[in-house]
């Protein structure tokens, strides 16, 4: 056994993720104990405090996708429990989480992030929809990526081809949080860079470039095995791989994050487009992380185990 | 699709552990998994989707599940059960715990008619084959009779349960609508004689003639022999699935279909409501031609069910007052319907219809058009309540402007809750749907949208 002592992982939660998270966790929870971890899994649920304080581990691993987990209540929580845990402190959370904010301060750290609005549902209401539809259409064009936010999974997202479908994608959108980006699509390779931090500063994992064999990269194509296709590392020329990864690279210090990431690009004629970051990435047998640590020739195992060892000398 | 046989986390270049800045290697694709080339045509539907993901929080104990159809089995004798179980297991145990015969205990088969008078079956043992719940049943029934392309008729909404199986059976399902007072003949008349001048193949109709699921309805004593008749009259097959047939609030149990035509119908029954779903216990009772063929194709598929659960559920009818257990569950269930219809009178917004159910477990809900109920989920989960969209209870996409709502799990001041969050739910969806729907009518564009012509939250004659 490691000398890192009883580690927890924080999986399950009450936001749409919930499966996923569960799959993540338990799969981190086998490839830890296989790395020789006494680790464990607990959800986030009103029993959580209690066996925490009774009986304190020596690092947490938040695997909670969506809210609470990634956006930094969680980590405030296990602040307050004064228990060290992996990943980034509260406020980056917070930022990171919310989609337009992290592309905002993407954008003032130099990366290009497509063209977008972020309104809340009231000023569809307020204004009328069909004056601010007609008005986003004629400004950023179509196709358009809707989406939540707040939120991952691609749960609430549509890719719209036609302004008709737009109304539908909307209220999808709106069933999800009350805020919605409305984004230009921009068409190209998606790629997702993974950053890890193992002490000597944030390195890029290689790009997986995802390629879904029908439709979009949706919730059935994210989680189906079969349904999309990727390639580790990603098709992308030397420079474009460069560009990549120095833009995760950029995204993961520009947001204040810290241990491990997943920066979400679009990589279109040798430019680099920043979508979003995850602060707790997938990591089912379906999700890009692992793929990428594989490709890497690291295992999932070792690498969580040094990143909660550091996490654990850390401190709070 | 790849031309190459994908391999699951294949990657060419090692060389990459550096960062993606190093030269640029050939890469292959993956597809996770090693075998996505190859499953069946059937298999294409089964895909991960959000309504499961969402399903997975509803089984949080924060969230008001007004949406599992899970029976209240707190409400059985758990400690006499046991102590049967183990005596059981002392006694007879090298039979519980032995293979057994494909059609089922003979002992149970015997109860199994016992239960069956209740609704004025007078079967014979030797026509009864027990099966893993009466899904098993409806398994077996598509597999004997279901060629791809073969249509089942069935009512408009449908058990969810069976459209999976027929889907799996890759069966075209035709939904004959249905009012308050159940499937509706002329429709089914006019349905065969519609898919006769098609030239289609109609295997049999499936039927949920009490307290149905979803809709709550039950088919009324005068037109039972009317769907009889039609059937006899076009030699199509009548697939009874009556699980829920014991379970009345007001009244002793309708007569079965079967009971009136022994040699038209299938009869499929179910111990998962009565007593415990977790034993997997249900039967068939076929003529006798198909009945043979659904001894050996349980055969193919299980060689015998769990003999442990069969001498169980056996013992139970025997020993134990089961009558007695029913009538406590029909109160318990009468109590949370009484619940949530008056939670539903007290606080759901205008435009908002349902069914009154007089047994089972479901209430069928109508939202105000333009509301989909499948898009309105996440909205639902995160107020903490849970329903099942009406879209799972159609095959042909149809459904999206209603919701089942159970009654039989939680209890009342639960239920109550439940019903006050939903009424929120809808209220937020509704406006959020005024606010898009002047831009693409009603629906904003994603169809579903229903006939409003209900007459009132009892559902009048209108149909469902």
């Amino acid at each position: 056994m490691s000398d890192l002592g009883q580690v927890l992982i924080l999986a399950g939660g009450l936001s749409p993720e919930r499966e996923v998270s569960l799959r993540s966790g338990a799969r981190l929870r086998d490839a830890l104990r296989e790395a020789g971890v006494d680790a464990d899994t607990a959800d986030a649920d009103a029993g959580l405090i209690p066996a925490i304080a009774a009986d304190p581990p020596s690092a947490v691993f938040p695997a909670i996708h969506g809210a609470s987990g990634e956006d930094g209540s969680i980590q405030e929580v296990l602040t307050l429990l004064g228990v060290p845990y992996i990943g980034a402190p509260p406020e980056a959370c917070r930022f990171a989480f919310d989609k337009p904010v992290a592309k905002a301060i993407a954008r003032s750290a130099g990366l290009v992030t497509p063209p977008s609005v972020t309104l809340p549902r009231e000023i569809f209401h307020d204004l009328g929809a069909a004056a601010v539809l007609e008005r986003i259409t004629a400004t950023l064009g179509l196709p358009l990526f809707i989406k939540p936010a707040r939120g991952g999974s691609a749960l609430g997202a549509s890719r719209v081809s036609r302004a008709e479908e737009l109304p539908g994608a909307m209220i999808a959108c709106f069933a999800y949080g009350d805020t919605a980006l409305i984004e230009q699509c921009v068409p190209g390779t998606e790629i997702a860079v993974g950053v890890i931090d193992l002490g000597g500063g944030p390195e890029a994992l290689p790009a997986v470039e995802i390629r879904p064999l029908t439709g979009s990269y949706d919730y059935a194509a994210r989680y189906t095995p079969g349904q999309t296709e990727f390639h580790v590392p990603a098709r992308l020329s030397p420079a474009e791989a460069k560009a990549a990864a120095s833009a995760a690279i950029t995204a993961h210090c520009a947001l204040g994050l810290r241990d491990l990431s997943r920066t979400d690009l679009i990589v279109s004629d040798g430019k680099v487009f920043f979508l979003e970051v995850n602060v707790a990435p997938g990591l089912t047998e379906t999700s890009t992380l692992p793929m990428a640590l594989e490709a890497a020739g690291l295992s999932l195992g070792t690498v969580c185990r040094d990143l909660l060892s550091h996490a654990a000398a850390r401190g709070t | 699709m790849p031309t190459e046989p994908p391999r699951p986390g294949r990657v060419d270049d090692r060389d990459q552990a550096e960062g993606a800045a190093a030269e640029a290697p050939v890469s292959h694709g993956s597809l996770v998994d090693a075998h996505a080339g190859r499953y069946a045509a059937r298999a294409a539907g089964m895909v991960a989707s959000e309504i499961r993901a969402l399903f997975a929080v509803a089984a949080r104990p924060e969230i008001v599940s007004l949406a599992g159809g899970m029976p209240y089995i707190t409400a059985l004798p758990l400690d006499a059960v046991g102590e049967m179980a183990g005596q059981l297991v002392a006694q007879r145990g090298p039979v519980a715990l032995q293979y057994g015969s494909a059609q089922g205990d003979p002992g149970l088969r015997e109860g199994i008619c016992e239960v069956m008078a209740l609704e004025g079956i007078r079967a014979h043992p030797d026509e009864v084959v027990v099966t893993a719940g009466s899904q098993q049943a409806l398994d077996l029934i598509a597999r004997i009779f279901i060629d791809p392309g073969d249509v089942v008729l069935t009512e408009g909404p449908s058990y969810v349960g069976a459209l999976g199986t027929f889907s799996s059976y890759q069966a075209q399902v035709v939904h004959v609508p249905m009012d308050d007072a159940g499937l509706i003949p002329e429709a089914l008349d006019e349905c065969i004689g519609r898919l006769a001048g098609l030239r289609q193949r109609v295997k049999f109709l499936y039927t949920v003639p009490s307290f149905h699921n979803p809709a709550g309805v039950t088919l009324s004593a005068e037109r039972r022999p009317q769907v009889l008749r039609i059937c006899q009259r076009a030699g199509l097959l009548v697939v009874e699935d009556n699980p829920y047939g014991l379970l009345g609030f007001d009244a002793e149990p309708q007569r079965a279909l079967y009971a009136d035509d022994q040699h038209g119908v299938v009869y499929l029954g179910s111990f998962s409501k009565t007593i415990a779903p977790g034993l997997r216990v249900g039967w068939a009772v076929a003529p006798a031609g198909i009945r043979d063929k659904l001894v050996l194709a349980a055969e193919a598929a299980v060689l015998c069910n769990s003999s442990l659960a069969q001498l169980m559920i056996a013992e139970y009818l025997a020993s134990q007052p089961w009558r007695e257990q029913v009538k406590v569950f029909r109160e318990l269930y009468r109590d949370r319907r009484d619940a949530m219809l008056e939670a539903l009178g007290a606080v759901m917004p205008d435009g908002c219809r349902w069914t009154r159910p007089h047994g089972g477990f479901y209430v069928w809900l109508q939202l105000p058009p333009g509301l989909d109920s499948k898009s309105m989920l996440p909205r639902a989960i995160s107020s903490r309540v849970a329903y099942v969209p009406g879209t799972g209870f159609y095959a042909d996409g149809s459904g999206a402007d209603h919701l089942r709502l159970s009654y039989c799990f939680p209890e009342p001041a639960r239920i109550r809750e439940g019903v006050r969050r939903l009424s929120e739910v809808v209220g937020a969806e509704t406006e959020i749907c005024a606010t898009f729907g002047a831009v693409a009518g009603a629906g904003g564009g994603r169809g579903g949208a229903s006939p409003a012509d209900l007459t009132g939250p009892a559902g009048g004659s209108a149909q469902l």
